[in-house]
C-alpha cells in the first residue's frame, strides 16, 4: 500500500465528536434536552482545557438528540474556550441554505477568533427532509448544487451562481467576512463511492464517518480520493476518520458502562429502519474487529493508533456519550482521552511510522 | 440444461454494489456495473474499488450478465430496463429503506414483498431475492471459502427451483452459505422490520429463525 503521505504524529488532530445524546444525571434520570445541551458546553470547556483539538458537533431533529443547531451550541462553546477548534459534523447541506450556512459559521468564526469549522454531509438521517420542506427524491441534485453554492460562498467575494433548487445569485457579497478570509470546511462522506469523487472533485478535506465494520474496507477510498484529485486538477487535502467510541479505567468497566447505552441507542434507532435488537455478541465483536473504540485508554490508544497508520490518516473524532450515558462518564472519557489516549496515541504512531521508513 | 454463470452483471455502483462486484471478482467471475448516470462518472470509482470489472451503461450490463444484481436504491426499480432482462435470472437485494426511498406506500404493502413487485415491474426475468438482509460491510468482512469455521449464511427466495439452485452455487462461490427459503413471497421475511433483517449469522441460526 502506497502510503503518499506519512503524517508525523505531532500534527495529527485529535477531536471528540457528539450529536447531543440525552444523558443520565446522578439520580439515573435523563437530562432534558437543555440540560444535555448545557452538557455538551461542559464537556467542550474541559476538552479545550485537556488540549483536545476540535469539537464536532452534529446536526438531527429527533427526540434521542438535542442538537438540532449545532453552530448556537458552538457560539455558546465559543466565548469560553481558548484553542480548541469548533466544527459541525455534520451539517446537513442538502436541506440547509448555503448562505445562512456561511452565515452563521462566520459569525461562531469571529466569536471563537477564527476557530469555526464546518463539515457538510449528506446526513445519515433525513428527517430533516419532510421538515423542511424538501422531497428525499431530490436527495442527489439538493446536495449537488447546494455544495457547488457553498464553494463559492466559501471563497468570500461576491458569488454569482444559478441553479434548480434555490433562487439565483448574482454578485451578491455575504457577510460577516472571517478575519482569515476562510473557513475550514470538509465533507463528511458515509462509504458512497461518488461522495468521496465529488470530494475531491472541489478540492475540500475528507472526513470518513466509519461506524461499523472494520476500517480496512477504507483504504482504497483514501487512495480513490487521491486519484480523483489528480483527475480533476484540485489537490488531495488532509482526511480524517469519525468513529464512535467510550473510554473508562478498564475494559471490562467501558464495555459494561458502554453496553446498556449502546443498546437503547442502536435499538430505537433500528425501529424506525427495520434492524433486528443488537446482541451483546455482536456489540462485543465489534469493538474487537469492528468500529466502536471501546475499552480502557490503552485498549483504545491501539485502536486508534491501527486505524490511523492503516489509513494514513491527520484527524481522528471520536463520537462520545452515545445513547443515555452518566453524564459524570462522559466527562471522565474525555479526561481519559486527553490525558491517556491521545498521547499514546501519538507514540504508537510515532513507533509504527519509524518500523515502516 | 441451466445457462453456465460466467458473467455477473451489477445495477447499481454504490457502497453495496461495489462490495459485490468485489466479491464476484474475487470469485473469478467477469464483472460488468452501471450507475444510474453514463460509465464515465463511475470509472475511476471502479477502477480504484473494484479493479476488474467493466463500468458501463445501464442497458449493456442488464444485456451482458448471465445473472444480474439489482443493487440500486428500490425506489428507483422503475429505472430498471426491464426490456433487457427477459429470460434473465435477475437478483434483487434491493430493501425499502424511507430515508432514502421516501414514504413510498406501494412498498410498504404488508401483503406483498418488494421482490414480488420487482417481479411484476420485470415480468419476463426470473426474480431471485437474496444478498439483501446482510450489511454491505459485513459482507466485505465476513465472505470465506466454503467449509471454513463460523461461515455465514445468505437466505435465498426464488420461485423457480433451478434458479434457486443457480443463485446458490453463486453465493458459495462468493463466499457464503445459501440458504433457499421457498418462493419469492417468502423473501418478505428478510425485509426492513423482520427477523432476518441485517442478520450476519451461521446457517443454522439463520434457518432457525426462517425455517
Amino acid at each position: 500500500m502506497a502510503h503518499t503521505r506519512a503524517i508525523p504524529s505531532k500534527k495529527i488532530l485529535f477531536g471528540i465528536d457528539s450529536f447531543g445524546d440525552i444523558p443520565k444525571d446522578d439520580t439515573e434520570k435523563l437530562m432534558t434536552h437543555a440540560a444535555a445541551i448545557r452538557q455538551v458546553i461542559d464537556e467542550a470547556v474541559l476538552a479545550d482545557k485537556l488540549g483536545i483539538d476540535v469539537i464536532a458537533l452534529g446536526e438531527h431533529h429527533r427526540s434521542d438528540f438535542a442538537i438540532s443547531s449545532p453552530e448556537t451550541v458552538l457560539a455558546g462553546i465559543a466565548t469560553l474556550t481558548k484553542n480548541i477548534k469548533l466544527a459541525s459534523g455534520v451539517t446537513v447541506l442538502s436541506s440547509d441554505d448555503p448562505v445562512r450556512v456561511f452565515e452563521r459559521f462566520s459569525t461562531v468564526d469571529a466569536l471563537s477568533n477564527g476557530r469555526a469549522q464546518i463539515i457538510l454531509g449528506r446526513g445519515s438521517f433525513t428527517e430533516s427532509f419532510p421538515l423542511f420542506g424538501y422531497e428525499l427524491t431530490d436527495y442527489e441534485v439538493l446536495f449537488e448544487e447546494k455544495l457547488e453554492l457553498m464553494a463559492e460562498v466559501l471563497k468570500e467575494k461576491p458569488v454569482t451562481w444559478s441553479g434548480t433548487v434555490r433562487p439565483s445569485l448574482a454578485n451578491i457579497d455575504i457577510f460577516p467576512k472571517t478575519e482569515s478570509g476562510h473557513i475550514h470546511t470538509s465533507i463528511g462522506v458515509g462509504g458512497s463511492p461518488q461522495s468521496v469523487v465529488r470530494t475531491a472533485k472541489y478540492g475540500f478535506p475528507l472526513m470518513l464517518a466509519i461506524i461499523g465494520g472494520s476500517p480496512d474496507r477504507f483504504i482504497p477510498y483514501v487512495q480513490l480520493y487521491e486519484e480523483a484529485a489528480k483527475q480533476f486538477g484540485t489537490s488531495a487535502k488532509e482526511v480524517g476518520v469519525h468513529s464512535p467510541g467510550f473510554i473508562a479505567d478498564s475494559d471490562k468497566e467501558a464495555s459494561d458502562t458502554a453496553w446498556p447505552a449502546y443498546k437503547l441507542y442502536h435499538d430505537r434507532i433500528g425501529r424506525t429502519r427495520g434492524w433486528p435488537k443488537v446482541t451483546r455478541e455482536q456489540f462485543d465483536r465489534e469493538i474487537q474487529h469492528g468500529s466502536l473504540y471501546i475499552g480502557s485508554p490503552e485498549t483504545v490508544a491501539k485502536k486508534i493508533a491501527r486505524t490511523i497508520t492503516l489509513l494514513d490518516v491527520s484527524r481522528f473524532d471520536m463520537v462520545y456519550g452515545f445513547g443515555p450515558l452518566p453524564s459524570k462518564s462522559r466527562l471522565k472519557m474525555i479526561e481519559l482521552y486527553g490525558k491517556e489516549v491521545i498521547p499514546l496515541v501519538r507514540k504508537l504512531v510515532d513507533e509504527a511510522t519509524k518500523k515502516t521508513t | 440444461m441451466p445457462k453456465q454463470i460466467h458473467t455477473i452483471s451489477i445495477l447499481g455502483a454504490g457502497k453495496l454494489g461495489i462490495t459485490i462486484a468485489q466479491l464476484a471478482l474475487k470469485a473469478g467471475y467477469r464483472v460488468y456495473i452501471a450507475g444510474s448516470g453514463s460509465e464515465d462518472k463511475i470509472r475511476l470509482s471502479v477502477s480504484i474499488l473494484a479493479p476488474g470489472a467493466v463500468p458501463t451503461t445501464t442497458e449493456h450490463a442488464a444485456q451482458m450478465g448471465d445473472i444480474v444484481i439489482l443493487a440500486l436504491p428500490l425506489g428507483k426499480y422503475r429505472t430498471i430496463p426491464s426490456r433487457k432482462l427477459k429470460e434473465k435470472l435477475v437478483i434483487d437485494a434491493m430493501n425499502y429503506w424511507w430515508e432514502v426511498d421516501g414514504n413510498a406506500d406501494a412498498l410498504k404493502n404488508p401483503q406483498t414483498s418488494t421482490s414480488e413487485i420487482v417481479q411484476q415491474y420485470l415480468p419476463d426475468a426470473r426474480v431471485v431475492k437474496a444478498i439483501s438482509h446482510m450489511g454491505y460491510h459485513h459482507l466485505r468482512d465476513e465472505a470465506q471459502a466454503a467449509g471454513a469455521q463460523n461461515r455465514k449464511a445468505l437466505a435465498i427466495a426464488g420461485n423457480h427451483r433451478s434458479d434457486v439452485e443457480q443463485v446458490s452455487e453463486f453465493i458459495d462461490r462468493l463466499g457464503f452459505d445459501p440458504l433457499p427459503i421457498g418462493e419469492l413471497h417468502n423473501g418478505r421475511q428478510l425485509e426492513p422490520g423482520h427477523a432476518a433483517f441485517g442478520a450476519n449469522l451461521s446457517k443454522d441460526s439463520l434457518a432457525s429463525l426462517l425455517l
